[in-house]
């Protein structure tokens, strides 16, 4: 009980009181001139995103993308990761856990920036493709583009949760499994996605709320009418100073993440993180 | 129990996965030899002068120093508050446990916009000027998720008859933990903590909100990317921060990951597996 | 108390617009006009800590001025004008000494009391400066400075040359489906001024004078012009070296632009111009504001004056590719690379500056009296409907 005490207090002195000053802000407003906060309760904010479509038009684009990227890393993933625990020598597992651990300390904004150079239009990838004659796919600056950098960017996230579970599935049960005539893809249907689906559940935490509160990729990769809930909070707090809005929107992707996590926990992804 | 031609496809699929993973990392490493500041394919003309430069500007080498010294502090507070979390939540039975673990999970699975602005709200409130201490806070707070993770999920496999019989061999709780529980849980630690490290030296979103007058190196980089004229330092200073991190994440993987238990009793003993966190 | 603050700042929002331009007349005194800046500048402080954009604060410059003066520079690069608002908040919280705010955020800065009147004697080239920019509107309130005047620059029609043989001459070309999925505008709400300058010209009845100063119908149509450019744009740019991108890369061929992306990319070679259409050009104008809790007021003083010197506002034009407000700054510029001063029009004649609307920060007020203009917070709101 002393133990907890600490880490218990940081977590209750700063986060969760960081995370009750933005809930109530989001019930203030501010004066427009200048941008100080008046502290009137007030729901206009929350009024404001219903009512307007361009809002709910971002915020379905945000979602929508999590989920697609989440699926899209997890179609990725899973192959690879079963190759990774089960296929692998010791030596090349090593090796593979490093190449995925490596990416993730090359700057995330320079890994960004190197898919401008795929992506644009005199770019690697249509460059790649005309000159042994296929057409030039020309997706710079648009929505395919931002999922193909959103799912490239986490990818990591979502390979080792999924190699983790898959690690501990025990070659027994496999062996049982066959040794009762189970087909392979029968065996890895039955045994093999069931056990592994904590870790993919675990690692679909990481890729759809990364990608749900990000506002950086939209910025660089995306084309015209890509924003995410990310940059409307973002342009919100750092551009207009309107902390309450900001606040208001940032309820959003809080109260999603809520119920993704409320039923992760029962699918017993916290003990495969 | 895979066929041949399982195996051969999940070889090739591994392979495309390697090459889309390290595709941009390649063209990272190209593009310090850049000659122009403007990224276009294919590159212009190779050069050296960049390198030089880079080592030469001190912005570079104080946002450096600057992310190296938050993210020491940052792990070690981690280190300290997350195994206590981990210890604590382990031995825990009580109705709570659920919901601590899962507070202590949502640092890293709120978006880190949220995590950014509401900690700022927070310091803005309570009248804290932004500082390299609130950077050093902003990183802990997600920090403490990875190390605490790491830890639980090595006590989880850990036999606790192990403590219990150096207990009734008549050892105090001091040297059954330095004896017994530290060696036990070390490489987790380790582990735990390079991660840490990794996230908080690449964050962007919370400390673009906690940072004072301060730049750390991800903001660097930004202001770097903003106007582009030296876009090429960015390349090589990340050139350099991958090349001196691959030794120790060799190290780790294999201390972790690279199924340093896969021997047949893996199936009673399961590997301790490095949790990650993404940048919250 | 609440109700207080709210009040005040009608006042304040209703008393300065009705006597734009403050030439004479008074204005609504911000809440930091009877602090008294010093007479003299002290012994430096050893550091000073700055916010400005990217490329203001360079080694070229600064190494020479910590030699000189012993104050340690420490530079925090903000990614838009108004950043810089949210940054300097409580009066740079006694951490920030100056900041190097555009036209738009001055009028929010000085009037929400985060910065404080400077002292234009202790800053011996004050009297070099463009006559303009002594007292421009965005930064001087009743004869009081709040900042010293930096350098500025005009938004231009930027264009590949092989897709425009020849030069365009109006800003109808970004607005133009023929180039559809080849335009790039600025991803920042004072773009709706763009569009209402255009309109200004090309749509004399909805008579606007002032493309800050909006009516409901004349917002209404620039937010329209824009919503129905929205399907032709490639990206709106929000880094200029994304813009800088797009155009080397072929992405896109013509849009709005600063003279540093014409700059850069002539540097590498690429087939682009820039040109100022006839419909005339908005424009920024920079300035250096001492924060009301500035710790090393010394420190900002030395170094106003030592960027408003005519060898360091010339080293700074040429390496963002804008222009001095120090008169005497064309002959450094000409030293270095001859042509500039002409090219950055750093000789340009008093009547130049009608053809540019500097950016200033719209407010309620109009400039005739009435209280109905658009104000910030709905430029914002609507530029998020505009990008979707």
């Amino acid at each position: 009980m002393l133990l907890l005490t600490p880490p218990l207090a940081w977590f209750v002195v700063i986060y969760l009181a960081s995370l009750a000053t933005l809930l109530v802000t989001a019930f203030w407003t501010i004066d427009p001139f200048t941008t100080r906060i008046v502290q009137v309760w007030t729901t206009l904010n929350f009024e404001r995103i219903l009512e307007e479509p361009a809002y709910r038009a971002i915020i379905s684009r945000t979602v929508v993308m999590a989920a697609l990227v989440t699926l899209t890393d997890a179609l990725l993933a899973f192959p690879f990761a079963y190759y990774m625990a089960r296929v692998a020598s010791r030596r090349v597992q090593t090796l593979l856990f490093a190449a995925v651990l490596l990416p993730l300390w090359a700057s995330y904004l320079a890994r960004v920036y190197a898919w401008i150079l795929i992506l644009n239009h005199n770019g690697v990838l249509n460059w790649s493709l005309t000159s042994i004659g296929l057409p030039a796919p020309d997706i710079g600056y648009t929505n395919t583009a931002m999922w193909v950098v959103f799912s490239y960017i986490w990818l990591p996230f979502m390979i080792i949760p999924v190699y983790a579970a898959l690690e501990r599935v025990p070659d027994s049960m496999l062996e049982a499994a066959s040794d009762l005539g189970a087909r392979r893809w029968r065996a890895i249907r039955d045994v093999v996605l069931p056990l592994s689906l904590p870790g993919v559940v675990a690692g679909s935490i990481f890729t759809f709320s990364l990608t749900l509160g990000d506002y950086i990729t939209p910025i660089l990769v995306g084309g015209a009418g890509s924003s995410f809930i990310g940059n409307v909070i973002y342009s919100n707090v750092g551009i207009a100073n309107n902390i309450p809005f900001a606040a208001a929107l940032a309820i959003i992707p809080v109260a999603i993440m809520a119920v993704y996590l409320l039923i992760a926990q029962r699918l017993g992804a916290f003990e495969a993180l | 129990m895979e066929g041949f031609w399982t195996r051969l496809l999940l070889r090739v699929w591994a392979a495309l996965i390697l090459f889309f993973l390290f595709t941009p990392i390649v063209l990272i490493f190209l593009y310090a030899f850049n000659t122009s500041n403007i990224q276009s394919w294919p590159i212009p003309g190779l050069t050296l002068k960049w390198f030089s430069s880079t080592w030469s500007d001190p912005d570079v080498t104080s946002a450096l120093g600057l992310s190296l010294q938050a993210g020491l502090i940052a792990t070690a507070l981690a280190l300290v508050l997350g195994s206590c979390a981990a210890f604590a939540i382990h031995r825990m039975t009580w109705f709570g446990k659920e919901t601590v673990s899962l507070l202590f999970v949502l640092p890293l699975a709120l978006p880190g916009i949220v995590t950014g602005i509401s900690l700022q709200a927070f310091f803005s409130f309570g009248g804290i000027p932004l500082s390299t201490y609130t950077i050093v806070v902003g990183h802990t707070t997600f920090c403490i998720v990875v190390v605490y993770n790491n830890v639980l999920a090595r006590l989880r496999r850990t036999q606790g008859s192990l403590i219990e019989a150096a207990m009734d061999l008549g050892a105090n709780g001091f040297r059954v933990f330095r004896d017994i529980t530290l060696p036990l849980i070390s490489t987790s630690v380790v582990a735990g903590a390079m991660l840490a490290f990794a996230l908080s030296f690449d964050e962007v979103i919370v400390t673009t909100f906690t940072a004072g007058a301060q730049n750390t190196l991800p903001l660097w980089i930004f202001g770097a990317i903003r106007l582009g004229q030296r876009l090429p330092e960015v390349n090589v200073v990340v050139s350099f921060v991958i090349l001196i991190t691959i030794i120790p994440v060799l190290i780790a993987a294999r201390l972790t990951g690279g199924g340093a238990t896969r021997v047949p009793v893996a199936a009673t003993e399961p590997p301790t597996t490095t949790s990650t966190a993404p940048a919250p | 108390m609440k109700f207080g603050a709210l009040a005040v700042a009608l006042v304040v929002v209703t008393a300065c617009g009705t006597t734009p331009g403050g030439g004479g007349s008074t204005q609504q005194q911000p809440p930091t006009a009877n602090i008294k800046p010093p007479d003299s500048i002290g012994a430096g402080e050893g550091q000073l800590n700055l916010i400005a954009w990217e490329g203001y604060v360079d080694d070229s410059w600064k190494k020479q001025f910590t030699q000189q003066t012993g104050c340690a520079v420490n530079a925090k690069y903000a990614g838009s004008s108004d950043e810089m608002v949210t940054l300097m908040k409580d009066g740079g919280g006694g951490q920030y000494d100056m900041v190097s705010a555009s036209g738009d955020a001055d009028l929010r800065l000085i009037y929400g009391g985060d910065v404080k009147p400077m002292n234009e004697k202790l800053i011996p080239d004050w009297n070099n400066f463009q006559t303009y920019f002594k007292n421009p509107p965005y930064n001087t309130i009743n004869g009081i400075h709040y900042g010293i005047s930096l350098q500025w620059g005009p938004n231009t029609l930027l264009y590949n040359t092989q897709k425009f043989p020849n030069k365009p001459t109006s800003w109808a070309v970004i607005y133009d489906p023929a180039s559809k999925g080849l335009i790039t505008v600025p991803d920042n709400p004072i773009q709706i001024a763009d569009a209402a300058l255009y309109l200004s010209k090309t749509k004399p009845d909805l008579k606007i004078t002032d493309p800050y100063e909006l009516k409901k119908n004349q917002f209404d149509a620039a937010v329209q012009l824009l919503k129905d450019q929205r399907p032709l744009i490639k990206k709106y740019w929000a880094l200029a070296s994304d813009e800088i991108s797009l155009f080397q890369n072929g992405d896109v061929v013509v849009g709005a632009a600063w003279p540093y992306q014409t700059i850069q990319l002539k540097a590498a070679k690429a087939p682009v111009d820039d040109t100022i259409p006839v419909e005339g050009a908005t424009g920024w104008g920079d300035t250096w504001m001492l924060a009301t809790k500035a710790p090393h007021p010394n420190c900002a003083y030395k170094w106003t004056a030592y960027v408003s010197t005519a060898k360091v506002q010339a080293l700074q034009a040429l390496f963002f590719g804008e222009t001095p407000v120090n008169t005497q700054a064309c002959a450094q510029m000409e030293a270095l690379q001859a042509g500039s001063c002409k090219q950055y029009h750093a000789d340009a004649p008093g009547s130049y500056f009608d053809q540019i609307k500097f950016w200033k920060t719209p407010i309620a007020a109009c400039g005739d009296g009435s209280n109905n203009c658009i104000p910030y917070d709905q430029w914002l709101a609507a530029w998020t409907t505009i990008k979707g």
